[in-house]
């Protein structure tokens, strides 16, 4: 029992992590038909600024750690705006060569970082209590779970406010629907598109520090190896749906802590496989409507 | 003039530039060519025959991709997989049985097919860029096979070939050369294949589902048969061409499976044009000899003694490789055959214009 | 010629995936009633009314108001007072009818009031999902996301297609109402329709103007009618949407359309 407590609540982490990299990416595809391939290079220097900023102060301290969030929040943002506005603005729905240029950068920038950080994994510090577990039930929980769970759930509320409450939200919304149409009723959509590319950068670059606090460490390659589970989470929860991300988000880090740990370390295979059922049974995912 | 006008417009033209290139190519293990700067050393020298088999198997798997991405619109990220599938799977075979050398080629290329053909019918179910995303979560999951099953794979350490089983003269550093033929007759081969599979029914077919699938479909065909055609044969070849890739390198690790991989095709592809045969070809050349370039130079006194923030960024190859990529998609539509076509229309242009300034001359 | 006319069109060609879709079309709308654009289905009145909009690329002069807007985005063209109403009415099916409108409101939607007057269904449904709305209340909610601002030109495709007669009637006594102190410029397929509201029509055959004049005496020539539009202009008792657009192609048209035209024009 405490196992499957144990393997639940670590598979949630995780799912924290994957969501905060499918989130943005599945908003922007929604609204701008943008595969985003550097969505793993907001990710990954959001993960060495924050590190970088970390290292320069009080090691182990909360304010430490939370500086170096919002460190991440800022740089990821930042990045994905400038991404935005230099290299997918002037290609406006030319969608596969904004897919392409997305490519380059990722590629470009994973070798920047490695020139900048070295290949090798630079392991990072944070509050004792982070190392330490807590006892639920009789399994025993590394605590930064915790932090996960917490910080993805305060994204996912953020944004689920963001998207109902406010003028742009709506504008976000409608533009998932139909985008020529909002334009049509007069609203520059444009800015929007600025908008959830500053959003899902911000997101991206909270989970970079987190993640590297999960995995114990920070590389150049820490972006792309999540990338690709988001990825498969978007899809299986339909592109352009937030709430299908996450419950996806969930569903693919459960069943790969499961089958990890019960079926020989074949997690990445069974959310494979998982991915191969969603297409055959439902192409367009669970709560998307356009494939 | 007029005859180099005609023999430019002539269709049969691109047929004997192209025969008379493999000429050269075949011919250049015989020759004592240097060119500094592009080449590592004379033309008969085996590390430069490797670099140019190299070049050469690169543009044959482009080549594959540009029937994917450039033929039938399809944008894959895990192409890769059926080219270490093709380099995994006969090393393995080779390894593990005592089939001679064809043979084994033979049982490898129908498994790839099998499995391209399965993998196909299910990633066709998305299109666009799910399908960009489907492709490259299964070649994700061959990537993990291969690291994660050492006792088969050899793991990180890469597969060695077993060279019990295959002919003498395409084993060992003097025979570089006779793999070096085998490269350039594999590009023959998959180019010739490319050729006529555009030309044929189905290539038309699925050239007119990338421009308008709602047409084709009114035509009374079905996009997904001609579709998973296509990345049947794209994934056969890529198969093929990664059997002679393990031939070449002696071997294979796992490097040729990741997403990376897949994006450097995708690079080539786009670098030498998108749609455009001969661009794929020399695109794969031109990014193989500016890889191997760019990692010299990388190394050399000339960057290793320059400040910091301009000897990290071109310290890196890849990342003077991806900067390079953006320019070209953002600046060059059409990438390296769009310019050919360009200047050729402007020449013509110009000449058109010239001719007709003449007769306006003449006339009193 | 028309004097100050409220848009002016000239050359105007349009293409959809690189499709021409309409060609050089000229035509001018009065700066007060209703001018209707007709036309066989698919012969671009959809496409000229995206293109005066900038939804498709387009080349040629379009001049709202003595300005030229052909090179402004769409947004920027409908912000200076050009209200859209589309064929389908495209709402956003995933928002409430509040959001909809919220999302079109421009300057405090200084007309509010008229449109709650207009359509009393809609203010009882304001936090129902527009995706669940019947076809007449989704063009209702359509006409009224653009009515409650303050337009100088509406821009109305097939407001009345696929409804049934109550809701057509319902419709047109709303955009009578709007005509009254807009101009419009109305893509209409129901000659009832147009005979009741509009001042002014102009023919679209192939992409191109092929004919432009007063609405009465278009429709008072049947002969002329059925000549240009396929359909006798006395045949009230058709049923919407089916045998108004089925009549034999090509009978009694020399011009013979282009077969691109027929399938191409866009729906969404």
């Amino acid at each position: 029992m405490s196992t499957v407590l144990l393997l639940l609540i670590t598979g949630l982490g995780l799912g924290a992590l994957y969501f905060l990299v499918a989130s943005g990416l599945s908003l922007i595809y929604g609204l701008m038909g943008v595969l985003n391939f550097a969505h793993g290079s907001f990710l990954t220097l959001g993960a060495f600024l924050g590190w970088e900023v970390a290292r320069r102060m009080e090691d182990g301290s909360w304010l430490t750690f939370g500086v170096s969030i919002l460190v991440g929040a800022v740089v990821g943002a930042t990045v994905a705006t400038l991404t935005e506005l230099l290299l997918i603005r002037p290609l406006y729905l030319r969608h596969i060569e904004q897919v392409l240029v997305t490519v380059g950068l990722s590629l470009a920038t994973v070798a920047l970082f490695e020139g900048i950080w070295g290949v090798d994994p630079i392991y990072v510090v944070g509050p004792e209590w982070l190392n330490d577990t807590t006892d639920i039930a009789g399994a025993l929980i590394p605590n930064d779970r915790f932090v996960l769970i917490a910080a993805a759930l305060i994204v996912l509320l953020g944004l689920v406010v963001f998207l109902k409450r406010t003028r742009y939200g709506l504008i976000i919304r409608a533009g998932v629907e139909n985008r020529a149409m909002v334009t049509a009723l007069g609203v520059d959509v444009r800015r929007a598109f600025t908008l959830v590319f500053a959003i899902g950068g911000a997101a991206a670059g909270i989970g970079g520090v987190l993640a590297s606090h999960y995995f114990g460490y920070v590389s150049p390659l820490i972006g792309g190896s999540l990338l690709i589970f988001a990825f498969i989470v978007t899809v299986i929860g339909g592109l352009g749906s937030l709430t299908g991300a996450a419950i996806a988000s969930v569903v693919v880090a459960v069943l790969q802590q499961f089958a990890n740990f019960y079926l020989g370390g074949t997690g990445d295979f069974m959310v494979v496989a998982l991915l191969a059922v969603v297409l055959l049974v439902k192409p367009t995912g669970l709560l998307g409507s356009k494939a | 003039m007029t005859m180099i006008r005609r023999l430019r417009t002539s269709r049969l033209t691109p047929w004997v530039t192209g025969g008379l290139l493999v000429v050269v190519v075949a011919v250049l293990p015989l020759l004592d060519i240097s060119l500094p700067g592009v080449l590592p050393g004379s033309t008969y020298t085996p590390g430069t025959l490797q670099l140019l088999a190299f070049a050469m198997v690169f543009a044959a798997l482009a080549l594959s991709y540009h029937l994917l991405f450039g033929v039938a619109g399809l944008l894959s990220f895990g192409h890769a997989l059926y080219f270490a599938l093709g380099a995994y799977g006969l090393g393995i075979v080779l390894r593990d049985t005592e089939l001679a050398l064809v043979p084994a080629m033979a049982v490898v290329l129908m498994a790839a097919i099998a499995i391209a053909a399965a993998l196909g019918a299910l990633s066709l179910r998305v299109s666009g860029i799910a399908f960009a995303m489907v492709t490259l979560a299964f070649a994700q999951a061959g990537s993990v096979l291969v690291r994660r099953n050492p006792s088969v794979t050899n793991g990180e350490e890469g597969l060695p070939l077993r060279v019990d089983n295959i002919p003498a003269e395409l084993v060992g550093v003097l025979n570089t050369r006779n793999v070096y033929w085998l490269a350039l007759a594999l590009l023959v081969v998959v180019f010739l294949i490319v050729a006529w599979f555009e030309r044929s029914r189905a290539g038309h077919v699925v050239a007119a589902t990338r421009e308008n699938e709602l047409r084709v479909r009114v035509l009374g065909m079905t996009p997904f048969r001609v579709k998973l055609i296509t990345v049947v044969l794209a994934g056969g070849l890529a198969a093929l061409v990664g059997m002679v890739y393990l031939l070449l390198q002696s071997g294979v690790t796992p490097a040729v499976m990741t997403a990376d991989f897949t994006l450097t095709l995708l690079v080539i592809v786009v670098l030498g044009g998108v749609g455009s045969r001969w661009g794929a070809v020399v695109g794969g050349v031109l990014y193989t000899l500016l890889d191997q370039r760019l990692t010299a130079l990388a190394r050399s006194e000339a960057i290793q003694d320059l400040p910091e923030f301009l000897r990290i960024p071109l310290s890196e190859p890849l990342f003077i490789l991806g900067t390079l990529f953006i320019l070209v998609v953002v600046l060059l539509p059409g990438g390296l055959a769009g310019v050919a076509r360009r200047s050729l229309a402007r020449a013509d242009t110009a000449r058109a214009r010239a001719g007709r300034n003449l007769d306006e001359e003449a006339r009193p | 010629m028309i004097a100050d006319p409220i848009l002016r069109v000239e050359a105007l060609s349009a293409s959809i995936d690189g499709q021409q879709v309409v060609e050089k079309v000229d035509f001018e709308v009065p700066a007060t009633g209703v001018t209707a654009v007709l036309g066989r289905n698919g012969v671009g009145k959809t496409s000229t009314l995206k293109a005066v909009l900038g939804l498709i690329s387009r080349s040629g002069v379009v001049e709202f108001d003595g300005v030229r807007i052909d090179g402004e985005r769409t947004h920027r063209v409908v912000q200076r007072g050009i209200g859209y109403v589309p064929e389908d009415r495209e709402v956003f099916a995933s928002l409430t009818v509040a959001e909809n409108l919220r999302l079109a409101a421009r300057g405090g939607a200084p007309h509010r009031d008229m449109v709650d007057e207009l359509f009393p269904d809609l203010v009882a449904r304001t936090a129902q999902r527009a995706g669940s709305l019947s076809g007449g209340q989704q063009q209702m909610l359509s006409l009224a996301r653009v009515l409650m601002n303050d337009n100088r030109l509406l821009l109305v495709d097939e407001p009345t297609k696929g409804l049934a007669p109550r809701i057509v009637t319902e419709v047109a006594a709303a955009l009578e109402r709007a005509a009254a102190v807009t101009p419009v410029l109305l893509v209409e397929q129901n000659l009832p329709v147009v005979r009741r509201l509009a001042h002014t029509v102009v023919v679209i055959e192939g992409g191109r103007v092929i004919h432009a004049g007063p609405a009465a005496e278009l429709l008072d020539d049947d002969e002329r009618t059925q000549q240009l539009l396929g359909v006798h202009s006395t045949d009230h008792s058709a049923p919407r949407g089916d045998t108004d657009h089925s009549a034999p192609r090509g009978d009694t048209d020399h011009s013979a359309p282009r077969g691109a035209d027929n399938t191409r024009e866009e729906t969404s």
